[in-house]
């Protein structure tokens, strides 16, 4: 009990912490908000419910007006915004990365993990964001579905970066990777 | 851990925050009804003139929170510029920055413990299925205190790699990050339980 209080927490203080920290490099000198690929670990790492639960708890900080969204955003108002879908969908996004992970002893857990972090932070995440902006922005699913396609390949190689980490944590500290043990 | 409520103080911060949510609930219901340019610019000026009120410093930093919102603006004005239909554009941009200055407003005069306390209602029916709301009150002070304490750790981590290499750091410092963190969870979880652990 104690143990996964304690994990949920630090997760959501690590999604927080990922947004916060000087920007991250990928090789071609292209920074990256990390804060999604925090949640995708919450997934890969967690599993299925405490991945939710840990994404759930900061978006609940977020809401009651912390400042711990990448670039310091929080309070109430990015939950009218138009991105307010994409941070609806991240608990979602967790939960469906952490059970694929949970449920599929593919060939090796990098690769699960990379391709439930596709389908989850990815595709189930975009379906949630893509909504969201269409009502905000009042167009139609088609055209704003073509408005976030420039960030697709950013997550693509968040998905495989967080394929690698899961699996270099399970060598590391097999008894954390809670999805899989 | 510096919250994004106002230093400065207004009336609206002593009013209950249970009340405040729920009329900005009504409101921005409301005012997605509204389809009238005229309507939604005189809301957008009531709201304007709302912020203000305190004075110019509530002014400037309600202002800097909204700044997060041109990426879209630009978007949809370039958008109905490009089809020509300039009214539909405004009354969508008008009504999105007056949703998102209206919540933000209820933000600015709340206190984080104010919200907290309308949190541990809205919480209190799901004690029934098995939501310990000690458990969930313990988390969110676990997140206050360690969010500042892994930034510094990350901060340490690139500064690190920084002192070896001349590019700046990369996701590879993202799996230490991990495992100290990872680490001091182990640690926290036995001083929960040395101070009574979280069953009863």
């Amino acid at each position: 009990m104690e143990k996964n209080v304690a994990l949920i927490a630090l997760f959501a203080a690590l999604i927080a912490a990922l947004g916060l920290m000087p920007k991250l490099m990928l090789g071609f000198g292209v920074p990256i908000t990390a804060q999604n690929l925090g949640v995708m670990l919450c997934g890969t790492i967690l599993g299925s419910k405490r991945g939710a639960m840990s994404v759930l708890l900061f978006l609940l900080l977020v809401a009651v007006g912390l400042p711990l969204l990448s670039g310091g955003r929080g309070g109430l108002g990015l939950f009218v915004s138009p991105s307010a879908g994409f941070l609806i969908g991240w608990p979602v996004s967790a939960f469906v990365t952490g059970l694929i992970v949970e449920k599929w002893r593919g060939p090796s857990l990098a690769v699960v993990a990379g391709i439930a972090s596709v389908i989850g932070g990815i595709l189930v995440l975009y379906a949630f964001g893509i909504v969201g902006l269409s009502i905000a922005l009042d167009k139609s699913l088609l055209e704003t579905t073509g408005l976030v396609t420039a960030f697709v390949p950013g997550d693509f190689i968040k998905s495989v970066i967080a394929g690698m980490l899961t699996a270099a944590l399970a060598k590391a500290r097999p008894a954390s990777v809670l999805s899989v043990s | 851990m510096i919250s994004l409520t106002s230093p400065i103080r207004t009336k609206a911060h002593y009013w209950p925050a249970s009340i405040k949510l729920g009329s900005l609930c009504i409101a921005t219901a409301l005012l997605f009804l509204i389809e009238d340019i005229w309507v939604l610019i005189s809301v957008f000026t009531l709201v304007m003139l709302t912020y203000a009120l305190p004075g110019k410093v509530f002014l400037l930093n309600g202002l800097r929170q909204l700044r997060m919102l041109w990426p879209f603006i630009l978007i949809v004005g370039v958008w109905h510029v490009w089809i020509g239909s300039f009214v539909d554009g405004g009354v969508i941009v008008v009504r999105l920055v007056s949703a998102v200055a209206l919540a933000n407003l209820v933000t600015m005069t709340t206190k984080l413990s104010d919200m907290i306390d309308v949190i541990s209602v809205i919480l209190r029916p799901l004690h029934a299925l098995g939501l310990k709301l000690k458990v969930v009150e313990i988390a969110i002070a676990l997140v206050i205190r360690l969010t500042p304490v892994l930034v510094s750790k990350g901060s340490q981590l690139s500064d690190a790699w920084r002192a070896r290499s001349e590019r700046a750091p990369s996701w590879r410092i993202i799996l230490p990050f991990i495992i100290l963190a990872l680490d001091d969870t182990d640690h926290v979880a036995d001083a929960l339980k040395a101070r009574g652990g979280l069953e009863s």
